[in-house]
């Protein structure tokens, strides 16, 4: 007969294999990390290239080049570029990250050919012209006004503000700065951080030798670019902290962000934080999750994370609760961290959430493009695959003395900046 | 190419294997027969509360989650109006445990009052969070009943108010479990770096002692030809006007489905879409603009949607959508329009493959179908499609007879 209460056995998670890039460097210098794995015969190319040049007085240039930079070139209009993408059944994607922007590829291999030289096109001859700068300004106000009519994401505009300032990471966007923006200032930018010397390449996917040699082709010469220019570095001093509610008479929930600056992945640190945080807010059992939606039923969701850049880091808490319980809302998140803070976490609940973060990391490696993301974060960091080693280690060997120590060196709630956008 | 073994049980359990050996982990997926469109008029949004219900503990196990967490294992579902859809993801050396959880909640649930009673506050919570308390997010509450007057699509998953879901009653919950949650109704991939043996012993060792239960006779009534022009106007804070536009189109099983699936995409896939193009930059009427298809199993909808920009007369902007409209009607799409949409249905399948989890729901639903085998030649109904057959489509669907329109408009102060 069948047991069915008792637990079938399980395995800690061991064995968790990463695939290192192969490194190489176009003729002109330009270093292109690979992944070749896969079955399919497919591949992503990501150019990218390190914010620079930030000036306050302009935050959306650098964000305006991103939307923009396939948007019309020397020989393309943005209806050819769309057509030709679309026509290959590739994608296009454009990114505007906190240190770095991308331009990335998802091609068929049976098209990269076709494809790489619109690439080419978008990346070393773009033009911004008057028109589409001018419907880009229309229409991101327009949805700058829709979003602002929700809670969270005032909140986590407010909060980021809160934190980072007028920097990358938290300027204050308006409506008014989108006005601001001239086709000189994004031709200006383009200039100086789209250039070889600020590239680097990832691919992931089916990439041989040929595959290599028709991105060396294309890219690694007849792309001249020496503007200067430099390198985004934020120092933050002030500490900013306490409550700040964003009035919305007519809300039925109310956003909460709540956080502070944090370490990043360089810190030795960082690997036990994130056991911290998984145990608070990182996975669906956590405490908060197990207080405030399992237990109290006050929200559909809640979590923390600890956010790793380039020169800082940060940690939040964030959830949209009924506007009525709010006030409660805030008070189980503060009593959750004070029972980090005075009380060991059981070994029972410890192991748990090992096993969970083994699994999730071993899970997180799905293919061949997750492989590459592992790669692109330690690379940004400045780290090596030691970082994962650790990491791992970390993991499975922290104990509950730590965490507690860990508790009370981070998560200070005196010292949090909390954003309320609702009611409360 | 998604390979996959297939066997069903002696209860009633179709199951499916995809071996899949380039990862470690492994996927459970199972696919209940039972959506929003299988709830009573007086008690809608049910079939979604009830999937809030499956993780709070089964027959012999207290708790879902812990259980898995433990093993290292995530979960999650999603409720639509045609299925429930549950998914585990775990490292495959410890795929029994998905099997032992799994097998449990189909046997028999908890029945929890205190679970029941914070589950509903969690999906009221949900549903002010995504409905509610969001410009717009009230659209489909308002549109479905207008498009559909008969066919229980009228309302959203999340259910009609929040009313409905603060009613529900244990005794509704039971039965629902039992006229829905059992092995006949429900189909189970199991995927990721396992063997088809090992998943045929351990399904016949947690499933096959489950009893068959009834098979649920799906009879729900039909909606009529639409055959008039439906309108309707919304006043509310939000900041911009919006039209929403829903055409009938046919079900997901009818030979022309793949055929409104790539109308829409070329009203609207991507930056050289006619849409985009047409509206959004050239004539700059709309900030934002999007048509798509609602795939549901029977008689669907295509959408097409907008924002206006500030300005911008509400006739002008629905004439603007019409006239692309007539264009489809009038003219056939030329080859090269033609071979973009084809070539980019089938980069997006060859994509999917990358993803162990979309292969396994996809298999379940293609399953559910009728043949888990039509997911591989699914692309050559894409490809079959011709251009004649997309404006006889759009002659037909494209016509004020059968369009219900939404307007949202901005509230102006009173």
């Amino acid at each position: 007969m069948l047991n069915r209460t008792q637990v079938p056995d399980s395995k800690q998670v061991n064995e968790i294999n990463f695939i290192e890039p192969q490194e190489q460097e176009l003729e002109n210098g330009i270093k292109v990390y690979t992944i070749n794995a896969g079955k399919q015969d497919l591949v992503r190319i990501e150019f990218i290239f390190d914010n620079v040049n930030w000036d306050e007085s302009k935050p959306l240039q650098a964000i305006g080049v991103s939307h923009l930079v396939n948007n019309g070139t020397a020989r393309l209009s943005a209806k050819d570029i769309a057509d030709k993408v679309d026509y290959y059944g590739a994608f296009l994607q454009t990114e505007y990250g906190a240190d770095q922007s991308s331009i990335k590829l998802y091609t068929l291999n049976k098209h990269l050919r076709a494809v790489l030289p619109i690439l080419k096109s978008i990346i070393d001859e773009s033009v911004f012209p008057e028109q589409e700068l001018a419907i880009f300004i229309q229409n991101q106000k327009q949805s700058l006004q829709v979003s602002l009519q929700k809670n969270d994401f005032l909140a986590r505009k407010n909060f980021a503000h809160a934190i980072f300032g007028q920097s990358s990471y938290g300027a204050n966007i308006e409506p008014s700065d989108y006005d601001a923006l001239r086709q000189s200032d994004l031709l200006d930018y383009y200039r100086s951080a789209y250039k070889p010397q600020n590239c680097s390449i990832f691919v992931a996917g089916r990439f041989e030798h040929t595959e290599f040699e028709l991105l060396n082709s294309i890219f690694g010469k007849n792309w001249n670019n020496s503007n200067s220019s430099v390198q985004n570095k934020f120092s933050f001093s002030s500490s900013p902290k306490g409550e700040l509610l964003i009035e919305r008479p007519e809300a039925i929930q109310s956003a909460i962000r709540m956080g502070t600056r944090s370490i990043n992945r360089t810190h030795p640190d960082f690997a036990a934080f994130q056991v911290l945080n998984c145990v608070l807010g990182g996975y669906f059992g956590s405490r908060l999750m197990a207080n405030i939606r399992e237990d109290k039923g006050y929200t559909y969701g809640i979590g923390s994370a600890v956010v790793s850049m380039k020169d800082t880091g940060y940690f939040f808490i964030a959830t949209e609760v009924g506007a009525e319980v709010c006030g409660k809302a805030m008070e189980e998140i503060e009593k959750e961290i004070h029972i980090l803070k005075t009380e060991l976490v059981p070994a029972a609940e410890l192991d748990l959430v090992r096993n969970y973060m083994l699994g999730s990391m071993l899970g997180s490696l799905e293919n061949t493009f997750s492989h590459a993301d592992k790669f692109k974060s330690i690379h940004y960091s400045g780290l090596d695959y030691a970082y994962y080693e650790n990491y791992i280690q970390t993991v499975k060997t922290i104990d509950s003395n730590c965490l507690q120590a860990l508790a009370n060196k981070y998560l200070n709630t005196g010292e949090f900046v909390k954003v309320i956008a609702g009611k409360k | 190419m998604v390979d996959f073994n297939r066997f069903t049980l002696a209860n009633g359990l179709r199951v499916l294997v995809h071996e899949d050996d380039t990862t470690p982990m492994a996927v459970l997926n199972i696919l209940y027969d039972v959506g929003a469109r299988d709830e009573e008029a007086d008690k809608t949004g049910f079939a979604h509360l009830f999937e809030h219900l499956m993780f709070g503990g089964s027959v012999n196990i207290p708790s879902y989650d812990e259980p898995l967490q433990r093993v290292g294992g995530e979960n999650n579902a999603f409720t639509s109006n045609d299925i429930t859809n549950y998914y585990i993801t775990l490292p495959a050396v410890n795929l029994e445990t998905a099997f032992w959880l799994e097998s449990d909640r189909m046997l028999s649930l908890a029945f929890s009052e205190k679970s029941l009673e914070t589950q509903r506050n969690v999906v009221c919570e949900e549903f002010k969070q995504r409905y509610l308390n969001q410009p717009y997010g009230d659209v489909w509450l308002k549109l479905r009943p207008l498009a559909y007057k008969k066919h229980p699509y009228q309302w959203a998953t999340i259910g009609q108010d929040l009313k409905q879901i603060e009613d529900a009653k244990m005794e509704d919950v039971k039965a629902f479990f039992k006229k829905h949650y059992n092995p006949q109704n429900a189909i189970m991939v199991v995927g990721g770096n396992v063997k088809t043996q090992d998943v045929k012993a351990l399904a016949e060792k947690w499933f096959a002692p489950i009893a068959p239960g009834e098979k649920y006779l799906r009879n729900l009534p039909q909606e009529p030809l639409q055959q008039e022009s439906r309108q309707e106007t919304v006043y509310a804070k939000v900041p911009l006007n919006a039209i929403y536009m829903a055409f009938k189109m046919p079900d997901r099983k009818n030979p022309d489905y793949q055929c409104f699936d790539l109308i829409s995409d070329v009203l609207s896939q991507g930056q050289s879409s006619r849409l985009y193009n047409s509206l959004l930059k050239e004539q700059q009427l709309f900030s934002e603009i999007h048509a798509y298809i609602t795939s549901s199993i029977d008689e669907g909808l295509f959408v097409v949607e907008g924002k206006l920009v500030e300005g911008v007369k509400m006739e002008q902007a629905e004439a603007a959508i019409w006239k692309e409209l007539k264009k489809l009607k009038e003219h056939q799409v030329s080859t090269d329009e033609l071979t973009k949409v084809k070539n980019k249905s089938e980069s997006i399948m060859v994509f999917a493959e990358m993803s162990l989890l979309d292969k396994a729901m996809n298999l379940a639903y293609y399953e559910l179908l009728g043949d888990a085998g039509l997911l591989n030649n699914e692309i050559d109904r894409y490809l079959a499609v011709t251009a004649e057959q997309m404006q006889q489509a759009a002659r037909n669907t494209f016509v004020k007879e059968q369009c219900s329109t939404l307007y949202y408009l901005i509230a102006k102060d009173a």
